[in-house]
């Protein structure tokens, strides 16, 4: 018997029938049903779970009350087991809960349908610890914690559950600032990551090995940034997985959404702000490994402000070294780099052609681009 | 009484053979006999021994091989059958290999090669009596040199990723002869370009720098300048690249470098678009290889054996493998006097029954010929595009007006967001038709990516089943996509989980490995 928890973000989606740009926050919620916005999430979770019928008589679905999974449940004949009870309104509170309650349950999978919001709130109650994939129900859907569709969702999730040809990966939480977004400008930054399960590829024609995955990649390049780290000089480690594995592979603790600071492969100082990184000599004995985050290839400004304009502004350009996975320089479909310190003085004066470190002794000559040109949409 | 075989759709109605079939070492039994050697014949005997006794004992074996031991009828059923299993360039109309090239090789060409005159031969016989592949080996590299407008020619690797890696190797050595082996340690290539241009140079130590494309496909010029500085050793690529894109600034490039102190290398493995078009040495390269089984008419071969011809200008040639077939006006000979040779990269002189075959296709053709090929390829190609652009989801990726050469990189992203049905499920379904298309173009710059090459081989016709073959699948893909999914339908064996493939506690090279990897206790 396999045991999932479901979650339902009733209210996600609302939002975008009514012309708003996301559903977060009481206020917009109820601007959102004035304008006369129905719940389409809970139909829209239905089509993910039809997907899952296959394995009903194997299957435990842990949820929530009402629209929150128990309704869905109950239509598709699941057996199913309320394990968090919400009131008449539900709010990002439930969703934490109800995931917390999942996580000690010991679920296999936490199937939640949302957006970015909600994405948020399931990394904020387990992180990485426990197997969690998007049903796409929300307005705004950056993150690719997500399935492409809801159909696609409940596809990935019955191999995952049938012990199918699955692997996991930690993929990014991303979302954006609502007051921006609301004013048709899309800035988006990096909240954490969910550990989800992914497709492996089924090939008859065999020819090539597998392309080296995003983990093993990460790996290859933080061995290249280990084997030439010079002595006595300060890296400071930018946020994300790409650049945690160098802290991995020098087997230090590291904070994955901080930044960290180290000197002769021994750490300095975890999880620093922005002064912490002004107390070391920038000037002459500094290196700064960053990664893009946040997705839309922002490399500063979207997740790693401690990395500020005055920070920068003390480092030379060819003592940064970025580093990314193939993968994420092919989601930029060409689009370069982009910085965005606040200063336009430095974001001019980052642009440029950079190595980017892609793999072991393995460089990528990428664009970097100043300021926000390109990120207004809508 | 005669049936015809009816075809009213240019879609083959096609069925791979299932056999079942088991490895040739589980088949037999202990004693069991392909042939009975014969005694000796007491009279040799007397003169030579039992052909044993004189061995040494130190390479004489102390247990019997553990071959397998069957009869003649199985050996000769187990091998039609895995030949009937087995999809091969002479049976289908072989387009989905784009990158790899596959075009027709005239049996004739096989024939020959096939000849005892070629197959008697011992690498170590007398330079004296082996006059005649000598001669075709030095008239083969003329030819090439007429072609590339390059001086001299080895044909010692064998085939392209080890052609890549002697141009590494060259480029190592001349940088180490001037004193700048250490200092020069990077290589730069393009992301389009064959990934043995950046894998080959990796493994002979260089530090790899890849550049990514402008907005139209090509590759970026300004990132090119920011990339080469003192540190480059050699910019090896590709032209047109594995989108089919040319790159007509490619003597900027060239010059970009040989400024810098640099070397270029030019990954010529497939010239079918450029016979009699350009050359080398007019783009500015100082060394280029082609792949004699993608542009000369000679088999894949499986692999092997293959030939991957590098060609040189005259102030490189000390620096090419030894020995060079050479000819000093009366007979053909081996020239080991290459004084800062990099030495060996195959044994003895490579393979020069390939050799043997690309000089037939070549002598057929003629320089004309030659030049139609290409004309040919890059036709076939550009009806191939005109057709299939016409069909639902299928795109050709950056501006569709800008020529591609002799093959082309298309996406099926569209078909992927509509429908979920990504190319790897394409390909498993192509092969219930009697063909396949390779995706392997990893990394997928371009989403969901198929390299689709005609070559000068295929008739309008076969052009015509093929596109029609394409097109019944991509309609499959939106109005029955369970057929795909459930693909291969009609193939030798079913979907293959390939996750293991790269773990080596999996691989069995030999049937030995595999007793002890799946010996249970």
């Amino acid at each position: 018997m396999k045991t999932i928890g479901l979650i339902i973000n009733p209210i996600s989606g609302m939002g975008g029938k009514v012309g708003l740009k996301g559903t977060d926050g009481a206020i917009t919620l109820n601007k959102a049903v004035k304008l006369g916005a129905v719940r389409e999430a809970p139909c829209k979770a239905l089509k993910a779970l039809e997907k899952l019928i296959p394995l009903k008589d194997d299957l435990l679905i842990l949820t929530s009350s009402n629209d929150m999974g128990e309704i869905q449940c109950k239509s598709l004949g699941f057996n199913y087991k309320i394990v968090y009870k919400t009131g008449n309104f539900t709010n990002y509170r439930d969703t934490i809960n109800a995931a917390r309650i999942f996580e000690k349950l010991g679920v296999e999978l936490i199937l939640f349908a949302g957006g970015d919001g909600t994405a948020r709130d399931i990394y904020k109650a387990v992180e990485i610890r426990i197997p969690a994939l998007g049903i796409p129900t929300g307005v705004k859907i950056h993150s690719p914690v997500y399935a492409n569709t809801p159909e696609l969702a409940g596809d990935l999730a019955l191999m995952y559950l049938k012990n199918g040809n699955l692997c996991l990966k930690d993929e990014e939480v991303i979302d954006i600032d609502e007051k921006e977004f609301r004013n048709n400008r899309v800035v988006t930054r990096l909240f954490g990551y969910l550990k989800v399960p992914y497709k492996k590829r089924l090939l008859q024609n065999k020819k090539s090995p597998t392309p080296l995955g995003d983990e093993e990649s990460q790996k290859a390049i933080a061995l290249d940034i280990i084997d030439n780290m010079l002595e006595g000089v300060y890296y400071v480690i930018g946020p994300g997985t790409t650049t945690r594995a160098i802290m991995e592979e020098l087997n230090l603790p590291n904070s994955l959404l901080g930044v960290d600071i180290i000197r002769d492969r021994k750490i300095v100082k975890l999880d620093c702000n922005e002064s912490d990184i002004l107390d070391i000599d920038l000037e002459r004995v500094c290196k700064l490994v960053i990664a893009p985050t946040g997705g839309q290839g922002y490399l500063l400004g979207r997740g790693n402000q401690q990395i500020s304009s005055r920070v920068i502004s003390r480092i030379k350009k060819e003592n940064i070294i970025i580093i990314s996975s193939n993968s994420k320089i092919i989601e930029l479909r060409g689009n370069p780099l982009f910085v965005y310190t606040g200063d336009p003085a430095v974001d001019k004066y980052l642009e440029g052609y950079y190595r980017i470190k892609v793999g072991y002794g393995n460089d990528l000559i990428y664009k970097v681009s100043g300021g926000e040109d390109g990120k207004t949409l809508l | 009484m005669m049936k015809r075989i009816i075809r009213n759709s240019k879609i083959r109605d096609f069925h791979q053979a299932r056999w079942n079939e088991p490895i040739i070492n589980e088949l037999g039994h202990k004693g069991e006999r392909g042939i009975i050697v014969p005694q000796t014949e007491e009279a040799i005997e007397r003169q030579v021994g039992d052909g044993i006794s004189k061995l040494p004992q130190s390479v004489r074996r102390k247990k019997l091989p553990n071959l397998p031991e069957i009869n003649q009828k199985r050996v000769l059923m187990h091998y039609l059958r895995l030949s009937q299993e087995t999809l091969g360039g002479d049976i289908n109309i072989e387009i989905g290999q784009g990158t790899c090239t596959v075009k027709y090789n005239p049996t004739i060409n096989n024939k020959i090669a096939d000849s005892e005159k070629m197959t008697e031969l011992h690498p170590l016989q007398d330079e004296s009596t082996v006059q005649g592949i000598l001669e075709i080996m030095y008239k083969t590299d003329l030819m090439m040199r007429e072609i590339s407008g390059m001086d001299y020619f080895s044909f010692q690797p064998g085939g392209g990723s080890q052609a890549t890696m002697t141009m590494a190797s060259i480029v190592r050595m001349y940088h180490r002869l001037r004193g700048e082996e250490e200092q020069r340690d990077e290589i730069i290539t393009t992301i389009y370009s064959h990934p043995s241009d950046a894998a080959a140079p990796a493994l002979k130590g260089y530090k790899i720098i890849k550049i990514m494309t402008d907005e139209k496909g090509h590759p970026d010029y300004e990132a090119f300048k920011a990339a080469v500085n003192n540190r480059t050793a050699a910019f090896v690529a590709a032209n047109p690249e594995d989108t089919g894109i040319f790159n007509p600034r490619i003597k900027e490039f060239t010059d970009l470098v040989t400024k810098a102190g640099g070397l270029n290398c030019y990954d010529q493995a497939n010239a079918n678009g450029l016979f009699g078009v350009a050359r080398a040495k007019e783009a500015g390269f100082q060394m280029c290889y082609f792949n004699l089984h993608k542009s000369f008419g000679t088999p894949h071969g499986c692999g092997g054996p293959g030939s991957g011809a590098v060609g040189v200008i005259k102030e490189l040639k000390d620096l090419l493998p030894k020995p060079l077939v050479d000819f000093d006006g009366k007979k053909y000979y081996l020239n080991y006097n290459i004084k800062n040779s990099i030495g060996k990269v195959k044994s003895f002189i490579g393979t020069p029954q390939v050799v043997l075959k690309a000089y037939s296709w070549i002598m057929s053709m003629g320089a004309e010929g030659l030049y139609e090929v290409a004309k040919i390829a890059v036709l076939n190609n550009v009806y191939l595009i005109k057709k299939l652009l016409k069909y639902k989801g299928l795109t050709v990726p950056y501006d569709v007006n800008i020529q591609r050469i002799e093959q082309a990189r298309y996406s099926m992203e569209q078909i992927t967001k509509d429908t979920g049905i990504g190319i790897e499920d394409i390909t498993r379904r192509v092969m219930d038709f009697g063909t396949h298309i390779w995706s392997s173009h990893h990394p997928f710059y371009i989403p969901e990516p198929i390299t689709l090459e005609p070559t000068e081989s295929p008739s309008k016709e076969d052009l015509d089943e093929y596109i029609e073959t394409i097109h019944h699948i991509l309609d499959e893909a939106y109005n029955n996509p369970e057929i795909i999914h459930s693909a291969p339908n009609n193939s030798t064996i079913h979907q293959v989980d390939e996750s293991s493939l790269d773990d080596p506690d999996e691989w069995c090279p030999t049937w030995r490995v595999y007793l002890r990897k799946t010996k249970t206790d």
